[in-house]
């Protein structure tokens, strides 16, 4: 059944009392939790299918022949399915990984070692080195530009960055001047965690495949918000990490195309991974095994597979839209406030749900703090993103990130909080 | 308005030196120093050891940086405290302020040594901004190392 009436504030305050760590007291006021882009809160549901699992089906998958093992490598791939299904790829297309920023780092690894000539004849597609140059971007969270310039050091490529707007959109004239032919790879965010900017998905992705370069999406901020379908992006890889969607640490997602990470040669080598294995050398599985090496975290995929259940129950696209709504009225509240900066585009069409902004003259550690003191939880720092930070002129942010269990009284106290700040630090409007 | 608890992580003499900075500006000349970063927010701080002729005596730290009100209130009241003590007492006060940090709100018995720094004691309620208190401190450390290894 999908629902499509929006969610309103009831709806939210009955989806919140699932979440166990929503309820509760921080500071002598009830917690209202708006970090959710740096990590959500997890629904009973998750809690009690890792629960379960541990308690009838705790055994190492893909290992063993007896009745436990059995029932934990079903579990395990039936979770993988519902991962493929839920973004719209194969089931061998979805690779678990410890977490997006493992996941960019399997790309970046494995086209390192396609450059140094591992994987044999399929892997040569992979292979960069001097004059190829890696693209992305300066709105990028350090997970998806760190493992970029670290390739680019180890084969002698170029990276090349796409620079931000003063809005932080990105400089669609530059993108298209910058992707060359000789780019051999594009890698992007879908969705800013920082500026709440969308990229424009379709349009990269056309200069990418003109330049017959890889597509790499950083599907953080995008798969745990809003319906997301990596065969109607035609990107080739996407990441993203459980935690962020109700699932638990520990698990996050690597897609991509078959027929690249059936060529992609491994990163993480060991157990699990291969076919033969001689003293000399081994043959890997196919994908997705291939990169699976180690015993998998069993529990955590089984949550993340809860947790989607739990998303699809409540629906997506009225996620997308209760959220969009939360972060317009965050948005107008806090632009309203004198001395407030918000980051980002002021159209409400370019804006996920998130709102970070700068407020003249107090830090945001302090704004933070006095946003604490009313058991509001938000982020404060540069939320991994230094170079956009630096680009937009501030050192550091407060970055209110809202979820579809937050209600609107919730941003209204941070809004009000908000008003306050600075008289409370001795500025004058 | 803030808790209690946050007027007294924020008192005025806080609010007011995170404003006046004492000892902001670095010298031209050399002097010992130590650069200290917080990578989780970014606030930073450079700070030079300047000592009278005999290298004995504090003459006056000088210090640039940027940050939240508790790191550069502390800067400010560390310039303060500093301010013609025997370089050889640096080290007490500086381990009786880390010990009111870590104090957890209990403060400590004597803080007197530690004068109008001792006002951010409210600071060890906060374990997330112990590390901002403790920049500047941690940095006249460093640069009492480098003047060592002269
Ligand atoms: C846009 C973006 N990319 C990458 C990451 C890294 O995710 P993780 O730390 O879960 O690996 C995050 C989360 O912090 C993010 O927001």
């Amino acid at each position: 059944m999908t629902l499509n009436h929006p969610i309103d504030d009831a709806e939210a305050a009955r989806l919140a009392a699932d979440f166990p760590a929503l309820d509760q007291e921080v500071n002598g006021h009830r917690l209202a939790y708006l970090d959710s882009g740096a990590t959500s809160q997890k629904p009973t549901a998750v809690l009690d299918a890792e629960r379960d699992f541990y308690e009838h089906h705790n055994a190492a998958v893909h290992r063993g022949a007896h009745t436990l093992a059995a029932l934990a490598t079903e579990r395990f791939e039936n979770a993988r399915a519902k991962v493929a299904g839920f973004i719209g790829a194969d089931v061998d297309e979805v690779v678990w990984t410890s977490g997006a920023t493992e996941a960019l780092n399997l790309i970046a690894y494995g086209i390192s070692n396609a450059s140094a000539g591992l994987g044999g004849e399929e892997a040569k597609r992979f292979a960069i080195g001097a004059g190829d140059v890696i693209v992305t971007t300066e709105g990028e969270h350090h997970a998806n530009l760190i493992p970029w310039q670290e390739l680019a050091a180890r084969t002698g490529a170029t990276l090349r960055v796409i620079p931000i707007l003063d809005d932080a959109t990105l400089d669609m004239e530059s993108a298209a001047a910058l992707i060359t032919p000789e780019v051999k790879l594009v890698a992007f965010t879908h969705v800013s965690n920082v500026s709440a900017v969308i990229n424009p998905v379709s349009e990269l992705v056309a200069l990418a495949r003109a330049a017959d370069a890889l597509v790499v999406l950083d599907a953080c901020q995008s798969v745990p918000h809003m319906g997301v379908n990596v065969r109607e992006l035609d990107v080739d890889f996407a990441a993203f990490s459980g935690h962020k969607m109700l699932g638990p640490t520990g698990i996050g997602v690597l897609y991509g195309r078959s027929e690249l990470l059936n060529a992609l040669p491994p990163f993480l080598t060991g157990g699990s991974m291969i076919t033969t294995v001689t003293l000399e050398k081994a043959e890997y599985l196919p994908a997705p095994q291939r990169f699976e090496a180690g015993t998998q975290q069993v529990a955590q995929a089984i949550g993340l597979a809860a947790a989607i259940d739990y998303l699809d129950a409540v629906g997506l696209d009225r996620i997308h839209e209760r959220e969009a709504e939360l972060g317009a009225r965050m948005y107008r509240g806090a632009a309203a406030i004198p001395g407030i900066r918000v980051l980002g585009p002021s159209e409400a069409a370019l804006r996920s749900g998130v709102v970070a902004l700068d407020v003249e003259g107090v830090h945001a550690h302090d704004v933070g703090q006095y946003l604490d003191d009313r058991g509001i939880a938000i982020r404060v720092g540069h939320h991994c993103a230094q170079p956009l930070h630096r680009r937009l002129g501030v050192t550091a942010s407060t970055r209110i990130s809202p979820y579809f269990y937050n209600t609107t009284a919730e941003i209204d106290a941070v809004i009000e909080a908000l008003g306050e700040v600075r008289a409370y630090f001795g500025l004058a409007d | 308005m803030g808790s209690p608890e946050l007027a007294s992580l924020y008192q005025q003499v806080i609010l007011e030196a995170s404003k006046q900075k004492h000892g902001f500006g670095l010298r031209p000349e050399d002097h010992p120093s130590n650069h200290q970063l917080n990578p989780t927010c970014g606030d930073e701080i450079t700070l030079q050891l300047v000592t009278d002729a005999s290298g004995e005596t504090v003459e006056k730290l000088a210090w640039e940086g940027q940050g939240c009100s508790i790191s550069m209130a502390s800067a400010s009241l560390l310039t303060d405290l500093t301010a013609g003590l025997p370089v050889a007492e640096l080290p007490e006060r500086i381990g009786l302020f880390r010990e009111l940090m870590q104090s957890k709100g209990a403060g400590i018995e004597d803080d007197e040594p530690l004068g109008d720094a001792a006002a951010l004691e409210g600071v060890s309620r906060y374990i997330a901004r112990v590390k901002c208190a403790m920049l500047a401190w941690t940095a006249l450390e460093g640069a009492m190392m480098e003047s060592a290894a002269k």
